[in-house]
């Protein structure tokens, strides 16, 4: 292990993977990433893959737009060995109320501002893309045709080796354990295996981001919770689209192997570390999901799990560095969307570590939770 | 058995794609299930994930003791969907 470095990501999910491969791109030397279990062992691993650019803020549009047209090249940016997998099959979501649907009338206005191609369809049309859906109570729908969704095992270890190439060193199995300053200033890190002298510190690490930062003494607002999803058997294609709704609280894709992929979110879901399956969820998301699109009854689960969310007050992401430690940056709170905007993410916290000017305007600062700046952006699971 | 062979029924996976990966330095089976999808399809890993943890201890200089099997992930074995919502005619 090396004995010093330029600067120290903590956590080898898609986010440090991306940081680590933007930094090296523009030149940055000496880049060590720690990652306590395997590479996309968190989160990352256990994500649904879902990549949606329909959403209702100037920001987040932006975000997820040229993310999207990161992911549409990754293969060939990135030089990867294992396709990304990227399937557009497109994101239906479904309103269940005018008011939802009159929110869903304002997204598509501003999607349509910043180049997201989506459109307001009324519920036949919404059954012209997806015959077998259940249309009770719906409507109406957007649909936007390049929404999908990767694979991120593949897109993570993609970033790695790209980064590597470019002399990113990763440790796996390694777990930084405290951080070390003197006089608001980073001077090492700590892990199992041994110490890293840096001045620069990342804290990527997922659902451990306030414990992360708290080695350095840093306090944020970010919480993680249980998220749960299931796989049912493989079989033939029959729904080309994601089919997602905020107030039904579901969604369900097939990936291009065939299976299903679904999952909600459980309000009443406490805050922890536990990632453990439940049969509770089994039970009522098979009851959410074979409502909602019947053909599922025959189908058969073979698989669940469960994975955290980080999540913030406002359900952004915090992409900031510290005003009382110098060098210690955060990319962290992506609250269950972090994946779909990782392209981005990278470039931009490669841009705000190197002092560089941000090619997207963002407000995702860590203060704005003290300054009642939170985000509104209406479009969240 | 050859380069050939099937080790992954389900994700048709042959020993050559195994092989391959942990040449690359993929050495533990959750690395490798995550990178193939080896042992995630309806069998759950019962055959394929013995031969591939066989695989990595004759290329590498690990026992067979020090290869942690992936947890496994209920339920073992497939129920539909329907049944679990309480469909009475699923049956
Ligand atoms: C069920 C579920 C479904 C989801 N669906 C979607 C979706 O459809 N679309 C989408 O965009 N997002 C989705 N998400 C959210 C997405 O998974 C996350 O936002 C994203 O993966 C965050 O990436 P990350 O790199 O920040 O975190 P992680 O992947 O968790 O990476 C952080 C890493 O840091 C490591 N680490 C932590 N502490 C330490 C330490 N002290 N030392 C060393 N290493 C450490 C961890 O082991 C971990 O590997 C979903 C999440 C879940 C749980």
């Amino acid at each position: 292990m090396k004995s010093k470095a330029e600067i120290v990501i903590i956590g080898g999910g898609v986010i440090g993977a991306s940081i680590a491969y933007n930094l090296a791109d523009k030149g940055m030397k000496d880049i060590v990433v720690l990652e306590q279990n395997y590479i996309a062992s968190g989160s990352t691993g256990s994500c649904g893959a879902g990549i949606r650019q329909q959403w209702g803020t100037k920001m987040n549009c932006l975000l997820s737009r040229k993310s999207m047209e990161i992911f549409e090249n990754m293969n060939e940016i990135l030089d990867t060995k294992r396709d990304i997998e990227l399937k557009q099959g497109g994101y239906l979501l479904l309103a269940f109320s005018k008011k939802e649907l009159d929110q869903f009338k304002e997204n598509v206005k501003l999607q349509h501002r910043y180049g997201i191609p989506s459109e307001l369809l009324t519920v036949k049309e919404a059954k012209e893309i997806v015959p077998q859906l259940n249309t009770e109570g719906i409507t109406g729908a957007t649909y936007c045709p390049t929404d999908g969704h990767a694979n991120p095992f593949r897109v993570t270890q993609a970033y790695v080796e790209a980064a590597q190439r470019k002399g990113v060193e990763f440790y796996t199995y390694t777990k930084a354990e405290d951080i070390i300053t003197e006089k608001g200033k980073i001077k090492k890190v700590i892990t199992d295996q041994g110490e890293i002298q840096t001045n620069k510190v990342v804290n990527a690490a997922g659902g451990f981001s306030k414990e992360v930062s708290q080695m350095a003494g840093i306090e944020i607002p970010t919480k993680s919770e249980r998220h749960e999803i299931l796989v049912t058997e493989q079989v033939n294609p029959i729904l080309k689209p994601m089919v997602m709704s905020f107030s039904y609280n579901i969604y369900c894709q097939q990936t291009p192997d065939g299976s299903f992929v679904m999952g909600y979110g459980d309000p009443d879901e406490p805050e922890s570390h536990n990632i453990k399956s439940s049969w509770q969820f089994l039970e009522e998301m098979s009851k959410k999901a074979t409502h909602l699109l019947p053909f599922l009854k025959k189908i058969r689960v073979i698989r669940q799990w469960a994975g955290l969310y980080n999540i913030t007050p406002d359900a952004q992401p915090i992409l900031d560095e510290a005003t009382d430690l110098e060098g210690f940056f955060m990319a962290v709170g992506f609250s269950g969307h972090g994946f779909m905007i990782a392209p981005m993410t990278g470039i931009l916290m490669s841009e705000m570590i190197l002092g560089e000017e941000l090619s997207i305007d963002i407000e995702l600062d860590l203060e704005r939770f003290e300054n009642d700046r939170l985000i509104l952006e209406p479009s969240v699971v | 058995m050859d380069d050939n062979t099937i080790v992954c029924r389900c994700e048709d996976i042959t020993l050559k794609e195994l092989r391959d990966l942990i040449k690359e330095g993929y050495t533990t089976l959750d690395e490798i299930k995550r990178a193939l999808r080896l042992g995630m399809g309806p069998c759950q890993g019962n055959i394929c994930l013995d031969i591939a943890a066989r695989e990595i201890c004759k290329m590498t200089d690990k026992t067979m003791e020090e290869i942690k099997m992936p947890r496994k992930r209920p339920p073992v074995l497939g129920i539909k969907m329907g049944e679990l919502a309480g469909d009475q005619d699923e049956k």
